[in-house]
C-alpha cells in the first residue's frame, strides 16, 4: 500500500478553495439552517450549478436498475 | 480446488438492539454530458476501470480481483422456493458475469482504442473488482455499483458507504483527466424523472430460524413511514415526474407490489431474495430494496440503526402489532405529503401519521433494548443508545422544529435549498432549475455537489469524521469476514485470482491446484483472529500453510 496517501481521492477542502470561496464556518461548528445565509448559500449554489438547466436535466437519462 | 477449513471461530454480536452484520449497495446514476448518447454500461465499465487503475498506483501490482460467482442464487425466494430461469427476467440472472467483448466496446464508441490497461486475458473490460476495503465494485446492468463491505453497527455502515462515494470520486476524477473520451459524472441519486429507477440496497444478516411471515408483518409499517428520516427528496410525482411538485423518497412511486423477488420490475416492499451469501442452514440475508441512497449521514444512520432494531424486535417476537391498510399506496401518500400530516389506515381501523408509526416502532424498540441491556449508556453494546438517542431527536424535531431537522434530514435539507430558489425567484416546481438542484443535490464531486456543498458549510451534521471516510476507501471494517477478505486482496493481491462474500481464491505456486479459502461465517476472519496472520506472512504461500494448517509443497527452485 506504499504512496497510498497521495493516491487519495482529494481531500474536499482543497477542492472546495480552488473552485468556491468557502464562508468562514459557524463558531461553534454546530450544524445551523438557520435562514439567514441561505441567499448567500443560493449564490453559492448559483455558482456552482450546471448552466443550461433545461438541456442538462433533459439528457440526463438512465438505463433500468434495480 | 480444494476446500479449506474455515478460519478461526469468532464471536456473536449483542442481540436486541442496532448491532448487526450489515452492509450496502449503491449503484450511481451515470452521465457523461459531453456524450449524453453513451452506451452507460461501456461508460459503467470505465469507472470500475479507472479505479483499477487508481487502486494499481496505489499498490505496486495491483488490487484488483474478479468475482467468484459459485454462491450466487438470485432465483431462491425466501418463501421457499426456486424462480426457474426461463422465467426470470434476464436483469435477475445476476449469477453470470457480464460479458463486455471488443465488438460491445467498438459499437458503444465508435473505436477499439479503449485503453488495454483494464482487460483481463480473456479480453474483456474488467467488469468486477474487488477492494482492499473489503468492498465490491461492478458493473450492474448499467450502472456502477459498489457493495459495501460487511459491518457489524450503523456508524461503520455509514462510513463506509461514504467511502463508496470517495471510490466513486476518485474515478470521475481519473476519468476527467482522459483526454480521449467523455468525462463521466456520477450521482447518488434513485432516478433519472424520466420513469427509470436504480437502486440502493441494504443487507442485514438474520437467523434462519425467524419466519419470512414475520419479517414481513414486522417491517412493512415500518418500511412504510421510515421515509420521513431517511428519504433523500424527489422533485417530480409519478414514476415519470409527469406532475410537478415535491415529494420525500426518491423510490416510493416505483413500488408495486407488497412482497417478491424481483428488484427491477414490480418492486416489492419486502424483496425475498435468498442468497445468504453465509451459511444457508442458520442465517439470511434480508435484502432491503426500498431505501433511497443516502449523503446524509445521519439519514443513513438512522435508515441502517433502526432497521437493525426492527429486525432486533421482530426476532424477539416484539414487533408492534400493527398492519397497514393497502401499504404500496400508504408508502406513496406518506412520500407525497412533506407536512407530514398525511394518514395511514390501519387494519384495527386507527389513522396514523408516518410519525405516529415510527413512534410506535421506537417505542418498542427502546423497551426490548433496555430490557437486553443493550441500550446502557455505560454498559450497553456502544452503538444502541445513540440511535435510540438520535431516533428519538430526529422525530422529535420533524414534529416541532423542522429548520433543526434539516440539519440531518435529507429530504428537508434538499428542500431547504429548493424552498430558498421558489422564494428569491419565483420559481414553479416544474421549473428546470428546480429539477437541476435534485439531481445536482447528487453529484459526487464535492465542489459541484450540492450535499457537499452544506457539509462544508456546517449545514449538514456529520455522524463520522471525515478522515474515518477516507480510511475506510483503503481499509476494511476490523470485525467482520471483510477483513480478511481485504486484506487478501491488499496484501496478497497478485496470488487472489478471485473472491466472493464467502471465499477467497488463490492460485500459489507450490499448490498446484487453486485454494478457496471459504469465509461462510461473517463473523469469522477479524482482525482479532487473523490480523497477526497478515503480520506475520508476506508471502500468499506461508500465510495459507499456516492458514490451512498445512505445508505445501516446496515451490520449484
Amino acid at each position: 500500500m506504499a504512496g497510498q496517501e497521495q493516491q487519495q481521492p482529494q481531500p474536499r477542502d482543497t477542492e472546495v478553495e480552488e473552485e468556491v470561496p468557502v464562508p468562514p464556518a459557524p463558531a461553534e461548528g454546530q450544524a445551523s439552517a438557520s435562514t439567514q445565509g441561505v441567499d448567500d448559500l443560493l449564490d453559492e449554489i448559483d455558482g456552482v450549478l450546471e448552466s443550461n438547466a433545461e438541456e442538462f436535466v433533459r439528457a440526463f437519462v438512465q438505463k433500468g436498475g434495480q | 480446488m480444494t476446500a479449506a477449513p474455515e478460519p478461526v471461530l469468532g464471536g456473536g454480536l449483542p442481540a436486541g438492539g442496532a448491532m448487526r452484520v450489515m452492509g450496502s449497495e449503491t449503484e450511481y446514476g451515470i452521465h457523461a454530458p459531453a456524450a449524453p448518447g453513451a452506451n452507460a454500461t461501456m461508460m459503467s465499465a470505465r469507472v470500475v476501470q479507472a479505479y483499477a487503475q487508481v487502486t494499481r498506483l496505489r499498490a505496486a501490482g495491483g488490487a484488483e480481483t474478479r468475482w467468484d460467482y459459485t454462491d450466487e442464487e438470485p432465483l431462491h425466494d425466501a418463501r421457499g422456493w426456486t424462480l426457474e430461469r426461463g422465467q426470470a427476467h434476464p436483469s435477475q440472472l445476476t449469477d453470470q458475469p457480464p460479458v463486455l467483448d471488443a465488438e460491445a466496446v467498438a459499437l458503444a464508441y465508435g473505436h477499439e482504442e479503449l485503453e488495454l490497461d483494464g482487460e483481463d486475458e480473456s479480453g474483456s473490460l474488467l467488469m468486477n473488482m474487488v477492494l482492499g476495503n473489503g468492498a465490491r465494485l461492478y458493473v450492474d446492468h448499467a450502472h456502477p455499483e459498489y457493495s459495501s463491505p460487511e459491518v457489524t453497527n450503523p456508524a461503520a455502515a455509514v462510513a463506509w458507504d461514504a467511502a463508496g462515494d470517495l471510490v466513486g470520486l476518485a474515478a470521475v476524477r481519473r476519468l476527467a483527466s482522459d483526454t480521449e473520451l467523455p468525462a463521466v459524472n456520477l450521482y447518488k441519486n434513485n432516478t433519472d424523472n424520466k420513469s427509470v429507477s436504480y437502486g440502493s440496497h441494504e443487507n442485514y444478516l438474520m437467523p434462519r430460524s425467524v419466519p419470512f411471515g414475520d419479517i414481513v408483518r414486522g417491517l412493512t409499517p415500518f418500511f412504510v413511514s421510515r421515509q420521513i428520516i431517511c428519504g433523500s427528496g424527489r422533485v417530480g410525482m409519478g414514476q415519470d415526474s409527469s406532475r410537478s411538485g415535491y415529494q420525500i423518497s426518491q423510490r416510493a412511486d416505483f413500488f408495486e407490489a407488497e412482497v417478491g423477488l424481483e428488484t427491477t420490475i414490480r418492486r416489492p416492499i419486502i424483496n425475498t431474495r435468498d442468497e445468504p451469501h453465509a451459511t444457508a442452514d442458520k442465517y439470511r440475508r434480508l435484502h432491503v430494496i426500498i431505501g433511497d441512497a443516502n449523503l446524509s449521514q445521519v439519514s443513513n444512520y438512522l435508515k441502517f440503526g433502526t432497521t437493525a432494531m426492527v429486525l432486533s424486535l421482530i426476532e424477539a417476537g416484539l414487533a408492534p402489532r400493527i398492519e397497514v391498510h393497502e401499504p404500496v399506496a400508504a408508502l406513496q401518500a406518506i412520500s407525497h405529503d412533506t407536512t407530514l400530516t398525511a394518514q395511514v389506515r390501519l387494519l384495527d381501523g386507527r389513522r396514523v401519521t408516518a410519525l405516529d408509526l415510527q413512534w410506535m416502532y421506537h417505542e418498542a424498540a427502546a423497551k426490548l433494548a433496555q430490557d437486553t441491556g443493550v441500550s446502557d449508556a455505560v454498559d450497553g453494546d456502544g452503538h444502541t443508545h445513540a440511535v435510540l438517542e438520535r431516533w428519538a431527536t430526529t422525530l422529535t424535531q420533524l414534529d416541532s422544529d423542522r429548520s433543526a431537522a434539516a440539519t440531518s434530514v435529507e429530504w428537508l435539507a434538499k428542500l431547504s435549498i429548493l424552498e430558498g430558489y421558489r422564494q428569491r425567484d419565483g420559481l414553479q416546481w416544474n421549473d428546470a432549475r428546480l429539477g437541476l438542484v435534485d439531481l445536482q443535490w447528487s453529484d459526487l464531486r464535492p465542489e459541484k455537489g450540492l450535499y457537499y456543498r452544506l457539509l462544508s458549510r456546517n449545514r449538514m451534521q456529520r455522524i463520522v469524521d471525515d478522515a474515518d471516510i477516507a480510511a475506510a476507501v483503503t481499509e476494511p471494517p476490523s470485525d467482520t469476514r471483510a477483513y480478511f477478505r481485504g486484506r487478501c486482496v491488499s496484501s496478497f493481491s497478485k496470488d487472489v485470482v478471485g473472491a466472493s462474500w464467502d471465499s477467497v481464491i488463490f492460485d500459489v505456486p507450490g499448490y498446484g491446484r487453486l485454494q478457496r479459502v471459504p469465509t461462510r461465517e461473517p463473523l469469522r476472519g477479524t482482525k482479532a483472529l487473523t490480523g497477526g496472520l497478515f503480520a506475520k506472512h508476506r508471502e500468499a504461500g506461508s500465510f495459507l500453510a499456516e492458514l490451512l494448517g498445512s505445508a505445501p509443497a516446496p515451490p520449484p527452485a
